[in-house]
């Protein structure tokens, strides 16, 4: 079975961390991936919700900022690689034509290991 | 029962959620003294009662109410001697959250900071005034932090920020909801404290120093005020800006303290998360398709971040922006900045040409003098170079200035007595 396990905070603490601070958050964590290394498969760590935008599918618009309402649940996401924002929208527009109905936010992604090699990354302790 | 929070927890909920709470207490008692104490007695009651009620659902909620009952309380008190009602009162969280909720919302605390930033940017005020306030009342930086910042004594910076706020107490800061042009006023004016703040700390070569965290501090309030304001395209140009130039932050200084220029920078040095943020900000911001001037200069930072090496910059696609930057904002400065792009499109001769109408209104500039010498000097015009170096030395900002003139000078005068012009 695959699981996904999403990660939540409060943005004003973890954008309030010093360079040192995030290095320590991610070794600690790193710690806990190496033990589980072939269990990991993607990880993922997205860019701050200031970077992302959100097209709401009904109304065909695209604004700033995450999806905030609460109405709707995250039921799923994709991972794609493109040369610009642009295309990101082209590209969830046209899944909304296909799927209308509630909304894709679009985040770019800051650090991405598709197989979990984050873990090789770390020093050895 | 919720685990009782880390101190360090509750510390960083604190400043998290100072600059919201700090701005609805000044909008309560339209008063920034009275603002502040108030959220330092909410603080400290925070640290009591968190540890052992648990924390909160929305910390700055939590600090306005406890902080604006507790100045309340302290009014009366002043004024009736009656005794403070218990504590556990004022403090129940059960309380207190449901009746902000509704005054909370993202359209009214918004506004509550921008406004509070806004008030810190008082024309009255000198600059370095405007950005200490800001950095005391907004960030809540400690005053020695601040002091050591601006490389002055801690007892000089109190004096500052006390006359700065006293000033801004006999001003009348309009405390109704602003209209749209309105906002974009205050949000223009708000930018270009924070780009100050920025630039304060980017001229320090010690990354560790409170002056070079100041950049820290001004990337943060940026994306303070795009979380709010999400859909503000040159506030994605002004962050965009100041990672990218922060991204160099390893490899601007020498391990003496000495500038490098941009074409001598090793960029593996270059943080690429910055740059990689930076980016997509950009394109964002570009959706948008209402250029400005953040925006361009930041498209600028970002072709020279997007060069692995310095031959392979985008020289004609920095012009091109130079000159809508011209367009935009027009000052000589872009022009004088523009004219490294000609250098390396056409040649030093035909910078030098672009540049001589700038002599006037540049006169008294550094950099103005620098580059000129630094053309002169390539066109084997030494003693003409020799001139510009001497006025630019006279006119230096910083001892890392004046050392890096001093070399070119050094060099030059190497020429000389080896028998060259």
């Amino acid at each position: 079975m695959r699981y996904t396990i999403l990660c939540y905070h409060n943005e004003e603490i973890t954008s309030s961390w010093t360079e040192a601070e995030d290095a320590e958050v991610i070794e600690n964590l790193k710690a806990v991936n190496r033990k589980w290394a072939k269990n990991f498969e993607p990880i993922v760590r997205l860019m701050p919700t200031t970077t992302a935008t959100t097209l709401r599918k009904s109304e065909n618009i695209v604004t700033d900022g995450p999806f905030a309402e609460t109405k709707e649940q995250l039921l799923g996401f994709y991972v794609v690689d493109v040369d610009s924002y642009e295309v990101a929208v082209q590209i969830a527009r046209e899944m909304a034509e296909a799927n209308p109905g509630g909304a894709y936010e679009l985040r770019p992604i800051a650090l991405y290991y598709p197989n979990g090699e984050a873990i090789e990354d770390a020093p050895t302790p | 029962m919720p685990q009782p929070p880390e101190p360090d927890w509750i510390e960083a909920r604190l400043v998290g959620a100072r600059p919201r709470a700090v701005a609805a207490l000044l909008r309560y008692f339209r008063d920034l003294d009275l603002a502040e104490e108030a959220f330092q007695e909410a603080s400290l009651r925070a640290l009591k009662s968190w540890p052992k009620n648990g924390p909160p659902r929305d910390a700055a909620s939590w600090l306005i109410m406890v902080g604006r009952n507790a100045a309340i309380d302290h009014k009366r008190k002043q004024a009736r001697l009656t005794g403070l009602p218990d504590e556990a009162v004022i403090s129940d969280r059960e309380d207190t959250e449901p009746d902000l909720a509704e005054r909370l919302d993202a359209a009214d605390y918004r506004d509550d900071i921008l406004r509070l930033l806004f008030v810190c940017c008082h024309p009255d005020l000198p600059a370095i005034q405007q950005i200490a306030l800001a950095l005391r009342i907004v960030s809540g930086l400690p005053m020695p932090r601040i002091a050591a910042a601006f490389l002055i004594g801690e007892r000089a910076m109190e004096q500052r920020i006390t006359r700065a706020k006293a000033r801004i107490a006999k001003a009348d800061i309009p405390f109704e909801t602003p209209g749209p042009v309105e906002r974009a006023e205050r949000f223009a004016v708000v930018a270009a404290m924070i780009y100050l703040v920025f630039n304060e700390g980017y001229t320090d070569a010690n990354p560790t120093s409170e002056r070079a965290k100041l950049c820290d501090e001004a990337i943060r309030l940026a994306r303070l005020m795009l979380r709010l304001f999400p859909a503000e395209p040159e506030m994605m140009g002004l962050l965009a800006l100041m990672l990218l130039q922060h991204s160099r932050q390893k490899a601007r200084f020498d391990a003496a303290g000495a500038p490098v220029l941009l074409d001598d920078q090793d960029r593996s040095l270059w943080n690429q998360h910055q740059i990689a943020e930076a980016l997509a900000m950009i394109d964002k911001a570009m959706l948008h398709r209402q250029p400005g001037p953040y925006q361009i200069q930041a498209a600028i930072a970002a072709l020279h971040a997007r060069a692995e090496r310095q031959e392979d910059t985008d020289w004609a696609g920095i012009n091109e922006l130079y000159e809508a930057l011209e367009r935009h904002a027009p000052s000589p400065v872009v022009t004088l900045n523009r004219s490294v792009a000609i250098w390396k499109l056409h040649g030093a001769a035909a910078a030098l040409e672009m540049i001589a109408p700038l002599a006037e209104p540049l006169d008294g500039y550094f950099y103005f003098h620098g580059v000129r010498g630094n053309l002169l000097e390539r066109l084997g015009r030494n003693s003409e170079a020799r001139d510009a170096f001497g006025r630019a030395i006279a006119l230096a900002n910083t001892p890392a200035e004046a050392a890096h003139i001093r070399q070119h000078l050094d060099q030059l005068e190497g020429e000389r007595t080896t028998g060259k012009p």
